[in-house]
């Protein structure tokens, strides 16, 4: 059997490679250039220095991004949950024969293009959109209401991207309960709130936070939504981030952010991981 | 009783209003793409092609339509490629850590966006290599590994070894046991994670932002660039078209591959 060791690594390499070079390499490498000094005119000098995580923490415009960030992260991921878990519970006790379609019409989003369904947004709230246009058509307001490039409309976009991902992960823990536990609960004397709130509601919990972890992810590192439905003042991490690197081509700084972000999230996931167990989100995402 | 259907209706109804949420604004994308109007928002003022044909005139987007069809083609095959045998070590063999490195190659959904465009981008320039569709490819290829791998893995598992323990036991070459026996079996899963790679290389628009340039920009990326003017009645029939396109290839896919997979004369 000795001899068959080596077999899986061969088969291996090719994505080790790739995720070693492109994936773990250069991350890696960002956190290097995040102690470099940048130089105007030509190449970064290689340093050793801290003048990047301290221009950050510096005043309070950088640490400002960061919190409104961790607050968007929040209420979204909230969100998410409330309008997450009531459809994966309809989906659970249903017996219509619908509900596989249902199922697949919930992830159909998953394949329409990211910006589109951003953009979209522009077409409901924005001042000559649908919900000003029914409102000013029925007389209940003259002037339309602002309600874009704010960070409700930022959230709207957020919901909208991340919410199949909440309602599948707690579907799929719900779907593995057995539906007799609430029944005997309910036999035993307890009323249908009852039996959801102390047997069922418990058993979904870990779908339900490895749905909020993915989410609170996702939604720290989103560029597109800030960037489309938000205004000046909803700026988020990775906007920050492009603009150091694109827009400034201060690689110094834009790697001392990203660095912050990464250990950030990776903090909170190693934390997760410790308590939770990180496979259930990838559980979840393979049952696609 | 009477309580307890009314509480079940309540769930009904906030399912059915999640349900017109999430679909309101791709179907006023749709509707709004025949608005003649030269704004792309309401009211409605008749019924027009025209956006649709001056799109069709529109050599720019015609050009990204064909990068990121080449693009997204090519990352699925690279992907499928490596993430294949990737899921056959993870399924087949026992080996030492294992649960590290299946985390490791899942890693990319896990990290941001940005931060993966930052650091392929930094590295690249260090290395002095000029931004060129190859950093897209190998940059997309990362992007969409973990769902091939999550895909074809979850297959792989429902497939019984001892199919292939007896293709072997009768004298089949390794080689020829994947040929004849794990590959026709496996390959609904292994066309459903190209199709995915495919998706997901082709809108992908956070990374791809850092890593193309004015030659090879993709989709996602021109719609970016003209969103920065105003959102134009064009955007609404291009997006009318994604939609189009990106809602049909699943549900085609998943009905080819069924009938792939039931073979002939059954």
């Amino acid at each position: 059997m000795k001899n068959k060791s080596w077999k899986p690594w061969i088969l291996l390499s090719p994505s080790l490679a790739a995720v070693f070079f492109l994936l773990v390499v250069p991350v890696c490498f960002v956190i290097v250039y995040s102690f470099w000094l940048r130089a105007p005119s030509g190449a970064d000098i290689p340093a050793f220095q801290f003048g990047n995580y301290a221009k950050f923490f510096e005043d309070f415009f950088y640490p400002s991004i960061l919190l409104t960030t961790l607050r968007v992260a929040l209420e979204t991921v909230f969100l998410c949950l409330i309008m997450g878990y009531i459809p994966a519970y309809f989906f659970y006790k249903t017996e219509s024969k619908f509900k596989p379609f249902l199922m697949i019409i919930v992830m159909l989003p998953f394949w329409i293009s990211f910006i589109i369904r951003t953009l979209s947004w522009i077409n409901i709230l924005g001042d000559s959109g649908l919900i000003n246009h029914v409102l000013m058509k029925i007389g209940f307001i003259q002037e339309p209401l602002a309600m874009l490039y704010n960070e409700g409309a930022v959230i709207m976009g957020l919901l909208q991207y991340l919410l199949p991902f909440m309602i599948l992960n707690i579907y799929v823990s719900l779907d593995g309960i057995d539906k007799s536990l609430a029944e005997a609960a309910k036999s035993l004397g307890c009323t249908e709130w009852q039996a959801f709130r102390e047997v069922t509601m418990p058993l979904s919990l870990p779908g339900v936070s490895a749905g909020c972890l993915l989410v609170f992810v996702l939604t720290c590192g989103t560029y597109l939504p800030p960037m489309i439905l938000g205004g000046p003042g909803n700026e988020m991490i990775a906007n920050l981030i492009f603009k150091r690197v694109i827009g400034t081509l201060d690689w110094p700084f834009g790697s001392a952010i990203s660095a912050i972000l990464l250990i950030l999230l990776a903090t909170i996931v190693y934390t997760y991981n410790r308590y939770m167990g990180i496979s259930q989100i990838f559980k979840t995402l393979s049952n696609e | 009783m009477k309580k307890i259907i009314s509480g079940w209706s309540l769930i009904k109804i906030f399912t059915l209003l999640v349900y017109i949420w999430m679909f309101a604004p791709i179907v006023a994308v749709v509707i709004l793409a025949f608005n003649p109007q030269q704004f792309g928002s309401f009211p409605m003022e008749g019924f027009s092609f025209k956006w649709f044909v001056k799109l069709s005139h529109n050599s720019t987007i015609l050009d990204a339509f064909k990068n990121s069809l080449v693009l997204g083609s090519f990352t699925a095959i690279f992907a499928t490629a490596i993430g294949v045998p990737a899921a056959m070590a993870f399924i087949r063999y026992e080996f030492r850590g294992k649960d590290f490195i299946n985390t490791l190659l899942l890693a990319p959904i896990m990290i941001p966006e940005v931060i993966l465009g930052v650091a392929l981008l930094l590295f690249i320039r260090w290395l002095q290599q000029p931004k060129s569709f190859a950093l897209l490819l190998i940059g997309h290829v990362v992007l969409t590994l973990p769902y091939v791998l999550l895909i074809v893995q979850a297959r792989l598992v429902g497939i019984k070894k001892e199919y292939e323990e007896a293709a072997l036991s009768l004298g089949a070459s390794p080689f020829q046991t994947f040929r004849e026996i794990t590959f026709p079996l496996l390959a609904p899963a292994i066309f459903a994670g190209m199709l995915f790679a495919f998706t997901i290389s082709f809108d992908d628009v956070t990374a791809t932002l850092f890593w193309a340039t004015a030659q090879n920009q993709t989709v996602p990326v021109k719609i970016f660039g003209m969103l920065r003017n105003s959102i134009s009645p064009e955007i609404n029939a291009l997006g009318a078209v994604m939609i189009v396109l990106t809602v049909s290839t699943p549900l085609l896919a998943g009905y080819i591959s069924r009938k792939f997979a039931k073979g002939p004369g059954k």
